[in-house]
This record gives structure tokens, sequence and C-alpha cells, in this order.
């Protein structure tokens, strides 16, 4: 198991001490977590390695997690789905089973938390116990609210304004609401498989497995195979550039075998990919954790071309490695990437291609990028500070006032 | 003459979202006009201590936003040029961007709009003062915590102490100043901590202190 200290050599143990201080500050409270699922998803992802760290600094926290039938949680990915922009209609009856199942659970509920913080749509109804309990509400949004279909933010509002505090990720996910909003961003583990150092025999393995030539400059996207990811554009950004210099790309990822839109786009990318062996597309099953972090420390440069992003922590997974990154301006990569400081943010293909030719012929300039992302990273956007924060929601929920001098 | 001891701080921010946006400098400035001023002193400082390892540091959020969204050059670098230093109290500092985006809007210099994609968000923070285990019973001692503590026990003093709490000087400046050493004092008021990085502004107070003890 991870302990708290293991972080000391990365961040220091100035930023382990403030958690404990944090923590201290926070003794006798009950931090409740709220989900809809165990396993699987970024959210059981971050509270399964999150949990445990913030009860080993004192944190009196724990996780609960609603049950829900097959209809509940085809109801609630319609809402998902309809939260991202998706025209879907969601029927009345459907909206009352969803508070009927959200009533349930609560009133299964054996221990409310002193703060209780539930994560996503899911739960969101619970807060209905708000005034019963008096304890302190809050609700974690992970999802990108850029979009949202009007009828289903409008149900959500009257539930989402029980709340004491709404915290996102992203400043563009923020809604208009009379309750505190805050922004928390997600984080990446970096003891994680995906993240932690490696040998260079471990990264060499995965090459050879592959077959990319590690003399040559290489150019990578991970994203699972996806539209939004353009895949297909960052081929001809490659194309544009392989003219002036030898390099060779790779486009790994996963995906679900039956998710029948993904296999089509892994087709057209296969597709576009055939006429030149120097394009590597590597369709990645699950737990190619090793496989992403290899790939990602054997590469020159580093593109996340998307058209349209959540957060993209493959950004901060990438610049944590010290690599220099290209990335499309959307979703929370702007966060990630301060221009000609910490990477490249891109507009369109043209610019893209432009800059991967400037970073490729450039190492030194290239490599300033790089060192100054994987700091970017460090400061802002690793797992000790996403607790930090959590933290600092908790406490800030028993304050007043924009100044706390506790 | 009694010293009173030093008693190291830090802080910790939460980040506020609120709902003000903009997308053209029109829209700015009545973002500037209303928002609290915590935020003005969030977008102005955020960069400090996020890109502290930087050298040049980005500039303050607005400048920012004007030169790489809106790619307005003149008026980002006329943002960028705002002497922060100079102003002691953050609504001095919001008056100073008004009179900037109302002469720029004035003479009608060029202007842009952007997507809704790259609006400027308004934010600002909650601050936590927390107390640290260091306490200085002189100059010697000053030195030697200054040279361990967290880079945001030092912002704490140098940037929080005067622009978010509105002390008259920074918190190093005032407790040698209460020591009588008022040249040291003097020396620290006079760096401009906006244009340095936060270690190379503790290695020069170390070197400015390490020069008064010397002495």
């Amino acid at each position: 198991m991870l302990r708290i200290d293991d972080y000391i050599p990365i961040v220091g143990q100035g930023v382990t001490d403030e958690l404990r201080f944090l923590a201290e500050r926070l003794k006798g409270r009950k931090i409740q977590n709220i989900n809809s699922t165990a396993v699987g998803g970024g959210v059981a992802e971050i509270l399964t390695r999150m949990i445990p760290l913030l009860r080993q600094i004192g944190v009196d926290a724990y996780w609960d997690v609603i049950r829900g039938n097959d209809r509940f949680f085809a109801i609630t990915k319609k809402l998902h789905n309809a939260l991202h922009g998706v025209d879907i209609e969601i029927l009345d009856d459907e909206y009352d089973y969803f508070l009927e199942v959200n009533r349930h659970n609560a009133a299964e509920m054996r221990h409310w938390g002193d703060v209780v913080f539930v994560h996503d749509p899911q739960p969101i109804a619970l807060v209905e116990n708000k005034q019963n309990i008096g304890n302190k509400w809050a609700w974690r949004c992970h999802i990108d609210f850029t979009r949202p279909q009007s009828d289903v933010i409008n149900f959500l509002n009257n539930y989402i304004e029980r709340y004491d505090s709404a915290v996102f990720s992203a400043p563009a996910f923020s809604r208009d609401l009379s309750i505190p909003q805050l922004l928390i961003c997600p984080s990446i583990d970096p003891l994680s498989d995906k993240n932690k150092d490696l040998t260079t025999d471990e990264i060499d393995d995965v090459l050879q497995t592959y077959g990319i030539d590690q003399d040559r400059p290489i150019v990578t996207q991970i994203s699972r195979f996806d539209y939004l990811k353009d895949p297909i554009g960052v081929i001809n950004v490659y194309q544009r550039v392989k003219r002036y210099l030898d390099c060779q790309l790779v486009l790994a990822g996963g995906g679900a075998t039956d998710d029948p839109e993904g296999m089509q786009v892994l087709d057209e990318v296969k597709e576009a990919a055939a006429s030149d062996p120097d394009i590597h597309v590597l369709f990645l099953p699950p737990a190619s954790d090793i496989t992403i972090n290899a790939l990602q420390r054997a590469s020159t440069v580093v593109l996340q071309k998307s058209l349209k992003e959540g957060f993209g922590l493959t950004v901060a997974e990438a610049l944590w490695k010290g690599k220099p990154v290209i990335a499309s301006a959307v979703g929370g990569i702007p966060l990630q990437i301060a221009h000609k400081y910490s990477g490249i943010l891109t507009y369109s293909l043209e610019g893209t291609a432009y800059y991967l030719k400037q970073l490729l012929q450039e190492p030194e300039y290239a490599g300033k990028l790089g060192a100054n992302g994987q700091e970017h990273i460090r400061n802002n956007f690793l797992i000790t500070r996403h607790i930090r924060d959590y933290l600092l929601l908790f406490l800030s929920m028993y304050y007043e006032g924009d100044v706390i001098d506790s | 003459m009694t010293i009173n001891p030093f008693y190291f701080k830090t802080r910790l921010h939460l980040v506020k979202l609120l709902t003000t946006k903009a997308k053209n400098p029109s829209e700015l400035l009545q973002g500037i006009r209303i928002v609290p001023v915590s935020s003005i002193y969030y977008h102005t400082h955020r960069f400090l201590r996020q890109h502290h390892y930087l050298s040049p540091e980005p500039p303050n959020d607005f400048a920012f936003w004007l030169t790489n969204i809106l790619y307005l050059r003149e008026l980002g670098e006329l943002f960028a040029g705002v002497d922060t230093v100079s102003y002691k109290k953050m609504e001095d500092l919001r008056s100073a961007f008004i009179r900037i985006l109302e002469g720029y809007l004035k003479r009608k210099a060029p202007s842009a709009e952007c997507a809704d994609a790259y609006k400027f968000h308004f934010m600002s923070c909650i601050t936590f003062v927390l107390p640290t285990p260091y306490v200085a019973k002189n100059p010697e001692e000053f030195m030697k915590i200054l040279d361990k503590v967290s880079i945001d026990s030092l912002y704490f003093h140098i940037f929080e102490a005067r622009m978010r709490l509105e002390r008259d000087e920074n918190d190093f400046s005032a407790w040698f100043k209460s020591m009588g050493r008022i040249k040291t004092a003097q020396a620290i008021s006079n760096i401009d901590p906006y244009t340095i990085t936060l270690e190379g502004l503790r290695r020069k107070i170390i070197s400015i202190v390490s020069a008064d003890a010397a002495n």
C-alpha cells in the first residue's frame, strides 16, 4: 500500500507536512464520499487511491457507493450524455425513477458524514436529506459541463443549488449558481504504473515489442480511438513534418471492442497509416499502463490534438515525464500548458505542424518546455495537490470570508 | 531593545470560480469593475506561485489573455507593464487596469473578440493562513530559516501580507524596521518581487540580510 511519505522525494516534506496540518484541523469531522461505482472510471480510481492516503494523515474519510439497477444506470447514462450536449429525450417517468432510487439509497444510508461529498450526477438527489441531517454538503462535478442539454441541467440545478458548494474541474464548466463554486483540477499519481519511473530496459522492451526505432525522433499521441481526439489530423500533421524531417509517429490507445464508433475510427486510422511503416498504430488492451508510460518516456515530442477534451490528463502525464507537449487549446489543457512557457498550445493542423517542426529541430528549446512543464505538473497537478484542495474545501465549509487565519 | 521574534507563516489558496466572463476588451473592463477585489489579486498573482520556477515569469492573467488569446499585443503589454509593486492597495491596482482599458477603448484602438471556448473566466481565491514551526529571534536565525521554508511561506510574507492583507510593507521589512535595522528593511522593500523568480527572491533577501549581519 502506498504511504503518504512515499511522495516526499517527489514533492518535498513541506507539502506532506501541510497535508497533516490541514488534516489536524479536520479532526473529529467525518468526511463521507458518495459516488455510484466502486470500480471503473476516473472517480472510483481517484477515490481508491485518495481515501487510504486521507486516512493515513488522520482524516476520518470514508466512501459509500449508491446502489441501482440496470434501469437506473441506463437513465444516468442518458443524463451523462445529455450533460455532454448530446440531444436525448429523458422522460418524466425516468426522472421519477432516478429520484426514487436516490431516495431509496438515502433511506438505507446508515452513517451520514459531517461533510457529505457527493460525486457526479448519479447520487445528486441525496441532498434532499440535507435539512434533516444538517451537515455540510458539497457536490463534485467531474464531467464536461460546457454545453449541457437545458432540460437536464434545469432538473439538476434544483439539486445543485441545495448544496453548500459545487466543485468543477475547469473554469469553463462553471454555471450560473447562487452557491460558491470552486475550481479543483484533477490530478495524476506520480507513483502509479502509468507515471512511475521506468528503467531504460523497461522502455527498450516496449519499443522493441512494437518495432519502434530508438534512433529516430518519436512523435506520440496517446488517446483512445475517437474522432474527438482527431487521430487522422495527427497523421496529417506528421505527414506535413515528415517531408522535411525523418521521424516516426506512434498513435496508441485503448478502447472498448464493443464500441462500434471506436473500432470504425481505428479502421480509418489504420487505413490512413497503411502506406507508411513509420506510423505505428497500437490498439492497446486494458491494463497497459506500463506500456503507455514507456511510450511517453521514449517520445521526442508528445501531441494531444483533441478537438474537444474534458480535462485531458494525458497532457499532464506527458509533461510529468519532462516531454515537450503540443496540444490543442481545448477543455482543461490551457490550465496545464502556458503557451511557450510549459508547452505549446495550437488551434489548427497547420499550427501543430509548424511547432512540431520547430521542436524537433530545436531540442534545447523543446527540453526547456519539457522541464518547465514537469515543474508545473509537480506544483499543480499531482495527487498531493488534489488532496490538499479537498482538505481546504472541507475546511472552507466551516469558515466565512476570503481570508481564513487558522 | 526587546526583539519580537519573527513567526514564519504560510498560506494556501482554494480557487473560487466566479460567473463573470469576458470575450473582448469591453467585457474585460466590465468584469474588472465588478468582481471582488480578491479576483484582481488572484489574476495578478497566480502566475507567481504556479510558475515560480520560470524566468522570466509570465505576466498577469489579464496581460496573458489579451496577448495570447485576443492577440492585442499593445494592450497586453500595457497590462504586463503595470508596476504592481508600486501599488499598496488592490483597489488602486484595479483602478489602474480600468484606466488602461478605458483609455484604450476611448481611442478606438484595435479590438478583438474570442470564441466562447477562449473567454476570460474571472476567478478569485480563499486564502488560508497557516502557522509554521519556524521562529527567528535574530537575523542569523532568520537567514537559516528563510533558506529552508517553503516557497509559500516566502510568498505569504512578501506578496500576500502587503497586497492581500494590505499591510503597509512586506513582513520581513517590517520586522527588520522594528529592530532598528532600517537599511536592511529598506533594501528588502526596494526589491521588485514581480520580476524575479521566488527562488531568486529568496537568495536576494538572504544576501541582503547576510550583508547586514556582517556589518
